[in-house]
Order: C-alpha cells, then structure tokens, then sequence
C-alpha cells in the first residue's frame, strides 16, 4: 500500500488534508478526506447569553459571519416567540443579498476562475488571479474589486463592520434604513445585476464555448447521483434567507420538504475517528458508507443543489439562465419532476446563476417602500421557548442550522450546530474519491496537470475562501509517495513558479525516488506512537 | 525594481475573517502587489507547509499570526514561522488575546468532545466515538492534532514582536501598518501595539456622555431600544467601549449595538474584566442602597446583577485566553 498525503489543502476555508492510499498495483485503493482542527463552538457557546450567539457564531467562519448572523439571529427570533417587523426582516434578506453577491464574485474569479480561465494544465506561475488579472485585463480585475468593495459597503452600512457586522438582535435589527442610505445601495444593487451577466457571459466565452471543458464538466470523473438539500419559498423557488427545507432525489421526485425547526427528524450526523468534522446524512435512508445513489442517505446542499430542488428561480433574469441551465445538460421532466444536473463541475454555473439571482433580489428589496421604516424592532417579552428556537439560512455553500436551548434568564444551556460545509462533508470526500480513482492510473506518471484536477473535485464544493481576489505567488503541490509505515517512495513537486527562494531551499528535489521496497529508518520508530502518552490507537469504522 | 518584501499571512485556530479584512483593502491590494510577495498564506496562495520548512530562517521580513493555539498542530506551525521570521504580529484577537476560540477556557476539554460528539441532538453515536489522535484503518493509520486541555495566545507559545488587535482589525488600521512598512518607517519598541489607539472606545464614539452620569438597572440588548444619540452604557446596556482599546472607529455604536470589546483592552491595562468591572463599580448609581439597612445590600446588589448572569463570557469575550482570570486558573 503507498499514500500519497496531501497537506495541507490550501485556498480551503480552514484546515484540509487528503491521504490517496494505492494499492500494490498502483490503483487508488481508498481516499480520505480529513480535517484536523475543531474549535467546540457546541460546548463554550453553552453558558453564554442568548442574545450574543449571532456575535459569537459570526467568529465560525469570517468569510460567511453574515450566513452565521442570520441563522442565529432567526433561532432567537423562534428562541423569545417574538416576529420581527417587514422592515427588519428585509433589512436582515437586504445585507444577506449583498453578502452573496461579494461571496460568489470572489469564488468564481479568484478560486474557480483561474481553472478555467488559465486551465487546469497551464503552467503553475499563471494558473491563479493574477494569470486570470492579466489574461481578462486589468478592466475586469477592477470590476471584480470594485463588486467586492461596493456591497462590503452595504454591509457595512447596515452592519456597522465589513467583516462580523453587528445589528441583529431577536424580534428585529438595530438601526433603520434612511432614505439616502437606501438610494445608495439601490445603485449598487444595478450595478450588481450588470456585473451578473457580465459574469455570465464570460463563463459563456471562456467555458461553455470551449470543447475541452465542456468535456470535463459532463465527464464521469466529476458525477455522483445523490440526494440535494435546498431551501424553497412557497412556490418551490430558491430563497437564501427563509423558507422550507426540500429535498429531492437523485431523479428528482421530492423526497421531502418540512419547516427547519423539524430538522432533528430528517438529519442524523456520523462521527468518524479520523477526522473533527461529521457526516450529515439523510436519517430516512439511513447512512451506508461513501457511496451515493437513491439507497444511500448522503446529500449535497451546494448551489447546483438550490437549483436541483428549485422549480424556477424567483426573479425574471435568473429564471431565463435558469432556463438555459437545464436545457444545456438536456434534463427531462418525468413524473411532474424535472431531472437534477448531476455533474458537479456545473456548480461554477450554478453560483453564477444565483450571484444574478442575489442581484435581482437586492434590486427589489431596495425598491419595496417598506424597508425605510422606523419600525426595525419588536421588544420580546422575555419569556423563553422551552422547546428552544432553530434557525436556518441557506449559506453559500449549504444549508446552515442553528438550534438553540436556553434557561428561563436567556443563558444558552444546548446548542447544535449543522454548517453548510459539513452538509457536503461526505460528498467531497467521494468525488475526491472518484476524481483520483479516474485519473490515477497504474504506470502513468502523476502529472502536475492530474494533481490540478483531482484538486478540482474538491474546489467546486468549496465557495467559501472568497479572498484571493489578488493574490501573489505560485501554486506549489508536494505529493509525498509514501509506505504504509510513512517511508519516502516517492515525492512529487509541482514546478516552482514566482518564489525563486522556496526552490533555492526547498528540501527535496522533484521526483525522487527511493527505490521502491521503502525500509524503515535506522532509530526510526514504528508508527503508532502517541504524543499524549498514552496508547490512542483505535480501529477505524467500518461503514 | 527594488525588490519585494516578503511577507506571510497564516491561520490558527481562527475563522478567516482576519484574511478577509486583509483582502478588503479593495484597490489598495494592487500597491500590496506591488511591494509584497505573498510568501505564504493558506487562505490565498497554495504554497505548502513543507515549503515554509524549506526556507532558511528569518527568510520572511513579517509574518502576520492569526488564530488562538488549540491544537498541537497550531502550535507547530506557531514556531516555524516565528523561526522563519525577522518579525512576528499577533494578528488579530485570537493571536492576541485567544478571541472567541478561548471562551473554550471556561470549559472542560472532555465536555467539547461529548457536546460535539455524544451528547449531541442530531449524532447518531451510540458506541460514543471521539476523534482520536491515531486511527488504524485497513489502508494505514491516520493522524488528527491533538486537541490542547486549553487555548492559548501566540504569545504563550512563541515571542512576538507585535500585536494588531480587533476581530478582525478593521482594514484601515492594517493599511496603516502596510503604509509604514512599505515606507520604511522605523518600526515601534518591540511589544507596540500596532493600528490602534492608546485610550478606549469612548475616545472615539460620537454619542453624548453625561458630567454626572449614573448607571441605573443594568439592561439587555433585547430588552430596550437604545436611543441613536446618547451614551448607550448610561442607557443601562453593557456597551464594552469603555474597558476597550480604540481603533475601531467606535463602529458598533454607530449602528446602535454596543461594543462587544474585540480589540482588547486599552494601553496600560491587562485585564478587560478587572476594567470593566471598576468601571461600572463607578457608575452605579448607589444612592439607593444608602436608603437601605446594611443587611439588605447584598440582596439588592445581588438582584441588579441578574441583568448580568455571565460576566466571564461578557467581558471577556475576546481575551479569556490572556485574562487575570486565567492566570487564576492556571496556578489552581
């Protein structure tokens, strides 16, 4: 058995790892996908006050603190029993709007972009912003800028900060709208829907009209047929901010829609061993191991999900893309159903698609007269929900839950937590899977091209880390090759790019080779060995 | 050209907001490029650990530190790039002071695994596994970092030239830190706090304080709706301003919610807590209590604390990590 350890994944929101293990013959045997830290947001927000969490909560994640905001401040709306007024509510759907539209302008130029821009053999020195800067001109890397700049604007103007805003308290939000403010953002919001189909158009030019990526996206390497996760209005349109939870199946019947507070009926989550982070799965089906299909319980809350659970998109422009989508890929409606897009590579589409939806969504939040008024707030009685209070948004890359207990002094006593990354935890972990096991073959060098899309099974999950916009520097991957007992067999390094000093230094030349009957090494000591003293050694699950 | 400074932005155990900030410099990232190479940076470029190991020492000209320490691996990475740096920010609360990972501090290490893991609404885990350290699967044995018993500051594992408070730093303030490096200014004493003020939150908040003011019943955010112009602590809610360093702007206020005390405390003082509670020691209101026989002002001062049920995780919000309190609990 070799392992090929990947760590750690970088332009990851977090920490990342990957471990390939081959087999004897050179084919993928097994592939985990693991994330090494945990921070216990579940134990230490337990004791504290109820109407901190959205603060508090917003520190999980500083690239999505407004997808945290929301649901916790929705959880104690549920929490005191108390509505927040029109104005608040649009107020809270208006900031979420203009957080989308910053979150997937960067994901799809800075993290995805260069992929396909660049892709995925280009040469390693330009394969990331700044090859995509120079190759759409300095023109588009401004608008890029400039979309990212104007709505952390309106965030900061409803939210007090740029990043972990402020303002949501239960039963409302703390400061109105004046009318200046308002014909402001109602700017920006017009400028948001020009720049959405400028987007479009581009991924039209660059991807769609390009024979080689249209290959990769309907290839098999990047498909799995699972269940999707979205959240729906009453017509069965996306909506990011509320809603019913739906669920379709791999062939697209609805499988199940319920409020979010019934969560706890639908969701169970697995612990592994071998990694901090769980596995949600769908608790009807029941949980079989990696595997995907209508037996499996695994499911996929991401962009393309939104639109798989989606009968139509809410405003007029998006709809016609929407259109467009499934067209392209030929989905046929069967039992009132239109079939899912399987092909996870569509997602990029998918989150174009909803940064136009965002867009137009803002223009009509701004324009509803309704969202100036003085009345942002409801003051609660004070009375706490035995039952406790569950809120839910859709963030940019999942369905995100929040539930909450507290005692009668609004002290937290539980809290439960399923983020919209961990929804696809199961998920990445296969397409890594599939990815490496279609383009990993036995006596077939590993490319540095190869390596760049077995990365890319994992980047279209990932919209989260929007902050490369201008990054500087190369994009360097180390494969380590090693035996079971973690000797050297073979060690891969992508070509060094624009850091001339990390080549000068770097401690082992590209492909070296040990050999091949790797020997453990004098006073090395046998692997399982733990730093804590006492044995931890513990045999794995098996699914 | 004159040649580039080098300079590295890395994550602990944080949440990226510190990155963002840094990304939200807008147009000003095209001078960044311009006098910076990106060395390594996680969140941005793909350079990997192994890389960083690779470089001789003090290669990088300053390492930007975010994220509190909470496992062995955060520590690791703590003291490669103090190794490989000519200057260490802490950068960030959670650097700084351990943010809002160290509210963990005030709770079992067991316990985030049971409330994680075990004890939990949706898990379905009736054998009670936990993630360990080492796994032995069919394949071979995976690791995880241990989990540390608590988190700590960067400081206390490493020596740190400077810090760069707030969560995150508002991007000004790091303009303010890029501007001087890329003039060449002298840089501060070592140990200078970096893009803040030396006073507190009040200094900067443009709402209207009171000669004489009094602090009457102690109020929760939900409870009132604060008036626009008037000092939101003499309205009765914990606003932190006032037992926090400036820098900010006073940015919370202006949107009518209270300073939650992210950069810390101001110059001078170590402990957020010992501030705070002295401060509102002097602006309680305690005419009403001389009204009262000596045997019924604990009751009272008891019952006006109830508007105040978690002082640790109030004024401490941000700083447990580097607390009296947790120095404290430490000599325990």
């Amino acid at each position: 058995m070799k392992r090929i350890s990947i760590d750690p994944i970088t332009r990851l929101e977090g920490h990342g790892r990957i471990e390939i293990f081959l087999d004897d013959a050179g084919e993928v045997a097994n592939v985990y996908f693991q994330v090494p830290e945990l921070r216990g947001f579940e134990q230490f927000c337990v004791g504290r006050l109820a109407e901190d969490m959205p603060a508090i909560t917003g520190r999980i994640c500083g690239v999505c603190p407004e997808a945290h905001m929301m649901a916790s401040v929705k959880a104690l709306d549920n929490l005191f029993g108390v509505t927040p007024p029109p104005a608040a509510r649009k107020i809270r759907e208006l900031l979420y709007s203009a957080f989308y539209v910053t979150d997937h302008t960067t994901h799809f130029y800075a993290l995805a972009g260069p992929d396909f821009v660049m892709g995925p053999d280009a040469p390693v020195a330009e394969r990331n912003v700044l090859g995509v800067l120079a190759k759409v001109g300095r023109d588009v890397g401004g608008q890029v800028l400039q979309a990212r700049a104007r709505n952390h604007q309106v965030i900061k103007m409803l939210g007090g900060r740029e990043v972990q805003p402020t303002g949501a308290v239960p039963g409302g939000w703390s400061k109105s709208i004046s009318a200046a403010e308002r014909q402001e953002i109602e700017g920006i919001a017009h400028k948001n829907v020009q720049f959405a189909l400028f987007s479009l158009e581009l991924f039209n030019d660059i991807v769609l009209k390009n024979p080689a990526y249209r290959e990769m996206i309907f290839s098999s390497a990047y498909r799995h047929e699972t269940y999707y996760m979205g959240t729906v209005d009453g017509a069965n349109r996306a909506n990011f901010y509320d809603g019913q939870i739906r669920v379709v199946g791999p062939d697209g019947s609805e499988t199940l829609k319920y409020p979010a507070a019934e969560y706890r009926q639908h969701i169970a989550e697995r612990v592994e061993p071998w990694t901090y982070l769980k596995f949600p799965y769908l608790k009807k089906i029941g949980w079989k191991g990696f595997t995907d299909g209508p037996d499996s319980g695994v499911y996929c809350a991401t962009p393309l999900s939104r639109l798989n659970v989606s009968d139509s998109l809410a405003t007029p422009l998006a709809q016609r893309e929407f259109e467009k989508f499934y067209a392209a890929f030929g989905c046929k409606t069967t039992g009132g159903r239109r079939q899912p897009v399987h092909h996870r590579l569509a997602t990029h589409w998918a989150r174009l698609i909803e940064l136009l939806y965002a867009a137009e969504r803002m223009l009509e939040l701004v324009r509803d007269e309704q969202i100036t008024s003085p009345q942002v707030r409801v003051i609660p009685s004070g009375k706490i929900n035995p039952a406790g209070g569950v809120g839910s948004v859709e963030a940019p890359r999942g369905t995100l839950t929040h539930h909450y207990m507290a005692d009668e002094r609004g002290v937290m006593t539980k809290v439960n937590l399923i983020v919209g990354t961990t929804n696809n935890h199961a998920p990445i972990a296969m397409s890594l899977k599939r990815a490496a096991q279609s383009l990993i073959r036995k006596g077939q060098a590993i490319s540095e091209g190869l390596l760049n899309r077995i990365e890319m099974a994992f980047r279209l999950y990932d919209p989260c880390l929007s902050c490369a916009t201008h990054a500087v520097g190369r994009m360097p991957l180390v494969v380590t090759v090693r035996d079971a007992r973690g000797a050297v067999v073979q060690c891969l390094q992508q070509p060094a790019g624009e850091t001339p000093a990390l080549q000068d230094a770097g401690e082992t030349p590209a492909l070296q080779d040990a050999g091949g009957t790797p020997a453990l090494h004098a006073g090395e000591t046998p692997a399982l060995q733990n730093a804590g003293g006492t044995p931890a050694v513990q045999r794995g699950r098996q699914p | 050209m004159q040649k580039k400074s080098r300079i590295a932005i890395y994550w602990a155990a944080s949440c990226g907001g510190c990155e963002i900030a840094f990304v939200n410099l807008h147009e000003k990232l095209f001078d960044v490029a311009e006098h910076f190479e990106l060395v390594f940076c996680p969140a941005l470029v793909d350079t990997k650990t192994k890389d960083v190991q690779g470089l001789p020492d003090k290669v990088l000209d300053v390492t930007l530190f975010n994220g509190a320490i909470r496992t062995s691996e955060n520590e690791e990475m703590a003291h490669l790039m103090r190794r490989k740096s000519k200057v260490l920010v802490a950068y960030g609360a959670c650097a700084s002071l351990g943010g809002i990972p160290a509210l963990s501090n005030l709770h079992r290490k067991s316990d985030h695994f049971r409330a994680a893991f075990v004890d939990n609404l949706t898990v379905d885990n009736p054998q009670a596994v936990c993630p360990r350290t080492e796994t032995v699967m069919p394949e071979g044995v995976l690791r995880l970092p241990e989990f540390y018993a608590r988190v700590k500051t960067l400081s206390e594992v490493v020596d740190v030239d400077y810090v760069l408070p707030g969560c995150p730093p508002e991007p000004h303030q790091i303009w303010n830190v890029v501007e001087a490096l890329i003039k060449g200014s002298a840089l501060p004493p070592k140990g200078s706090v970096l893009g803040a003020g030396r006073s507190n939150v009040c200094a900067e908040c443009e709402r209207k304080r009171h000669e004489d003011r009094k602090l009457g019943a102690l109020r929760r955010t939900y409870e009132i709706i604060p008036d626009v112009e008037n000092c939101l602590l003499e309205q009765g809610l914990l606003c932190m301003g006032i037992a926090t360093r400036d820098g900010c702007g006073a940015l919370c206020p202006k949107v009518n919610a209270p300073c939650l005390g992210c950069y810390g405390p101001p110059e001078g003082v170590r402990d957020q807590a010992g501030s705070m509670a002295s401060a509102l020691g002097g602006l309680l209101d305690i005419e009403p209590l001389k009204q009262l026989p000596e045997e019924k002002i604990p009751e009272h001062v008891d019952e006006g604390l109830k508007a105040l049920p978690d002082c640790a995780g109030t004024f401490l919000k941000f700083s447990v990590a580097g607390s009296a309190l947790q120095a404290r609990r430490d000599a325990r």
